[in-house]
């Protein structure tokens, strides 16, 4: 009386069986997307993901830090000699190599996610031996270019999307 | 169809299932004296959407005339260009945004920094605190209106019989002192004066502002800004009812099948 | 199905695993070769459908846990955060709060179901006190739960309820105190409720296991209420009730998610969307609706504290049903009076539940009185008197062999040794 033994056509059975199979397996496994998707930033958080900075108080030499997704993003107004020596420096065997002018928009301006790029510490302004940045933690140096000198970070200060949008203004991400 | 005439065929069955539409009944039997007018509004069904046009009027009339009393602290400006929403450009939110300015952050000297307000930031409180808003309206607490429409009854209906029912003829039993009289709101008086009189605004897109006009899309605004995923949430159940319809017969069938042989 | 049949490991790998984990082997005897009836009907669907909603508000819950704040002051506002800011957030909510009605619904079927078909009576009564255990711990939690998004409602409901404590002799007060970490409920009040609104279904999830555990030791009950005799009575549960109840589920799903996508916050109270405020009560204080009949039981008694200790008996009484009801005959198919009353007791039930949300005058409360003294009728008067009184008509000598057992011995079946069809294994 409990004879499982399908007398049909046993390929319609097993069509049947297996394209509902697929469905179901289907839904649960686009179930998973909100619950992962969830766990991407939120509306509130992505409208902070770009910034806009007033930089026309900062004086030759001086230097700002705006926070931008949570971290701090050094902006430096550099001086002609501080150009000159970042501009000097391309042509040393650096641990990172990266010319001066590729790290900047306007070479008055440089603008670096003051991120340590070791372990993820906040670097020192105006320290450490080459003029720029020194990282506290495991002392990392880096110079005026943003660049890795000397110490166990392995590359140079990111520098984050960013763009003028007027002579005062510079837009973040 | 046999699972189904079994399931019938079951004398507890019909009782079981009036357990739940009992309780629903009874929980949502209450509301207003009153009977709500329904003028009907594009949002409502399976598949309404918001009338964006209506929207934007509506959020004219929010910050012309309702803003200066009532905040609407869940919103922050981004979200009127948002999908699903008045879905203004971006450049006219950021327009919008920047009228309004905001203490953030201190100075090197510890003074209190003020900008002026970007997308990202939350529609400004009309007033610092409860008891300021207290204050300034006769000790009665303007209520925030982010999510006015989930907060009462058939909220929208009631929000546009509300606005639109004030009457200058008070039934002769009812004291209502200094305030004002709307049957609509439940005791009949109420501390908010009328606030919406023909051409209280004058909209952008050239709509003659009548009280009805504003009071529906105000109505509507303020709908969508109860729940601005509204219209995400329709959509997406659209797909997963379809979806689910689709699998539960072949579930149907599945099941049948299965059991065609065991007696 | 056969009783001799044993799990056999296939591959090398898995002979190496049952030798030191015999988790496959587990998984065939318990989910996938597991005799069970063929006469099942879709009541017995519930169990499925109610460890679906236990799975679902578990993850649904982790992930609002991840996104809301326990804090007075920022709590009804990261709710609104969810609802609004956060991916799915609206989804995800929406879920937990209507998964929590839902999960009530089926209970409640599920509950009725026992009582139908005398699920509960030997020898399964460890499986019905464990429900019952499940059932308590369903009420804290989801009482809890409702505290959380701080609301007008979720305020007024945690003080009228904790307050009933209040109504004990002497220890009330302190213990009260205790219970809230202060004198009214604030911020260490729904700290504490987020933390065990959090723990308690880890807990539910293991009581659940032994109630399953308990079910497979002495097998399914069904709708005939005669226990399983022979192989002939019995399927095995995969695929046939993996499959039914995976139907069933579906179908439950449908009703979910009408209620998710297109009509969120019927089941909720409108007033919950207002901030709460210690200064102002509402009007009417009414509880979710899974909880309306116990609350007019609590409001249908004069008396505080009697009306306390009626609500919680109307849940103490559940525990000693088996030994209330000591007919032998299970199913209300065969007792013709039985299901006349349980019929009624449906009804006040649904009574208990409507009369809830209506305020305690009049007409009401006279009818909240009637049921509820009903309502413990059911339980210490009409099931005893039945137990001796009633003649259960004829039933089928057994599950497979619908002729009518002419001997009427009235033991429903269990005649001579209990048969559990498992033990032969």
């Amino acid at each position: 009386m409990t004879d499982t033994n399908d007398n049909q056509d046993p390929s319609r059975r097993d069509f049947l069986y297996i394209t509902t199979a697929v469905f179901g397996a289907t839904g649960a496994a686009s179930v998973a997307w909100p619950l992962i998707d969830q766990l991407n930033p939120s509306a509130s958080v992505s409208a902070l993901s770009s910034i806009e900075a007033d930089i026309s108080s900062i004086p030759e030499g001086g230097s700002m830090k705006v926070a931008w997704r949570g971290k701090p993003i050094f902006i430096r107004r550099r001086t002609k000699e501080e150009i000159e020596l970042a501009e000097r420096e391309d042509s040393l065997n650096l641990p990172h190599p990266e010319k001066d002018l590729d790290r900047v928009i306007n070479k008055e301006w440089l603008v670096v996610v003051g991120v340590c790029t070791h372990l993820g510490c906040v670097p020192i302004a105006d320290s450490g031996d080459f003029g720029g940045w020194f990282c506290p933690c495991h002392g990392s140096h880096y110079d005026i270019s943003g660049r890795i000198r000397k110490g166990p970070a392995p590359t140079n200060l990111e520098i984050p999307p960013y763009e003028f949008v007027s002579e005062n203004i510079i837009k973040i991400g | 169809m046999n699972i189904f005439r079994n399931i019938f065929k079951n004398n507890m069955f019909i009782f079981l299932v009036l357990i739940f539409g009992f309780s629903v009944t009874a929980n949502s039997a209450e509301g207003t004296t009153f009977k709500n007018l329904k003028p009907g509004f594009s949002f409502e069904g399976p598949f309404g959407k918001f009338d964006k046009e209506s929207l934007k009027r509506g959020y004219q009339v929010y910050s012309e005339v309702c803003s200066s009393c009532h905040g609407l602290k869940q919103l922050s400006f981004r979200n009127l260009s948002q999908p699903g929403g008045p879905e203004f450009s971006i450049e006219r939110v950021k327009e919008i945004a920047s009228g309004y300015s905001i203490t953030d952050g201190f100075d090197e000297y510890g003074e209190p920094l003020e900008r002026s307000m970007l997308p990202s930031d939350r529609f400004p409180r009309p007033y610092g605190s409860k008891e300021e808003a207290k204050g300034a309206n006769n000790g009665a607490y303007p209520p925030d209106l982010s999510l006015i429409v989930k907060a009462r009854a058939d909220g929208y209906n009631y929000l546009y019989s509300l606005l639109k029912g004030y009457e200058e003829e008070i039934p002769e039993d009812l004291d209502i002192g200094d305030l004002s009289y709307n049957p609509w709101y439940p005791g009949g008086a109420i501390a908010m004066y009328q606030p919406l009189y023909d051409e209280s605004v004058e909209y952008e897109d050239g709509t003659l502002a009548t009280i009805d006009q504003m009071s529906y899309d105000v109505a509507n605004f303020l709908t969508w800004a109860a729940e601005p995923t509204m219209e995400e949430r329709k959509r997406l159940g659209f797909i997963v009812m379809g979806f689910l319809i689709i699998f539960v017969i072949l579930m149907y069938l599945s099941v049948s099948r299965l059991f065609r042989d065991v007696h | 199905m056969n009783h001799d049949y044993q799990y056999t490991p296939k591959n090398g790998f898995s002979k190496w695993l049952d030798k030191r984990l015999p988790l496959m082997r587990f998984a065939d005897e318990n989910l996938l070769s597991f005799p069970t009836p063929k006469n099942l009907n879709y009541f017995y669907t519930f169990g499925f459908i109610l460890t679906m909603c236990l799975v679902t508000q578990i993850i649904t819950g982790i992930v609002l846990a991840m996104h809301y704040v326990p804090n007075t002051s920022l709590a009804f506002d990261s709710i609104e955060h969810i609802m609004r800011d956060v991916n799915y957030g609206w989804l995800i909510r929406y879920m937990h709060s209507n998964g929590a009605s839902m999960f009530f619904l089926a209970v409640f079927i599920h509950m009725f179901r026992g009582l139908y078909y005398g699920s509960y009576k030997e020898p399964r009564e460890i499986i019905w006190i464990l429900g019952v255990v499940i059932f308590l711990l369903m009420i804290i939690t989801g009482f809890m739960g409702y505290v959380l998004p701080w609301g007008q409602m979720s305020f007024w409901g945690a003080t009228v309820i904790t307050n009933l404590v209040a109504t004990i002799p002497v220890i009330g007060e302190p213990v009260l105190t205790l219970l809230l970490g202060g004198y009214s409920v604030d911020n260490p009040t729904l700290n504490r409720f987020f933390s065990l609104h959090y723990l308690l279904p880890f807990v539910i999830f293991g009581v659940v296991i032994l109630h399953i555990w308990a079910l497979h030791v002495t097998g399914n009950n069904n709708p005939t209420g005669i226990e399983v005799k022979d192989d002939k009575d019995t399927i095995s549960f995969h695929p046939y009730y993996t499959v039914k109840d995976l139907f069933a589920y579906v179908v439950f799903l449908l009703m979910f998610c009408y209620f998710i996508f297109y009509n969120p916050n019927i089941l909720g109270h409108p007033d919950n969307y207002i901030e709460a405020d210690p200064m102002l009560t509402p009007a009417h204080i009414v509880p979710e609706w899974y909880l309306l009949p116990f609350y007019a039981i609590l409001r249908a008694v004069p008396d505080k504290l009697m009306g306390v200790l009626l609500m919680f008996g109307s849940i103490v009484v559940l525990f000693f049903l088996p030994w209330l009801d000591t007919m032998k005959v299970k199913s209300a198919r065969y007792r013709p009076l039985y299901k006349i009353f349980f019929l009624f007791f449906v009804i006040f039930c649904l009574l208990l539940g409507y009369l809830g949300a209506k305020p305690p005058e009049g007409i009401y409360l006279l009818l909240s009185r009637v049921s509820t003294i009903y309502y413990f009728a059911f339980f210490l008067v009409i099931m005893p008197i039945l137990s001796r009184i009633e003649k259960p008509s004829p039933m089928p000598i057994g599950i497979s062999n619908p002729a009518i057992n002419n001997t009427s011995d009235s033991d429903g079946g269990v005649s001579g040794t209990p048969s559990y069809a498992m033990d032969s294994k």
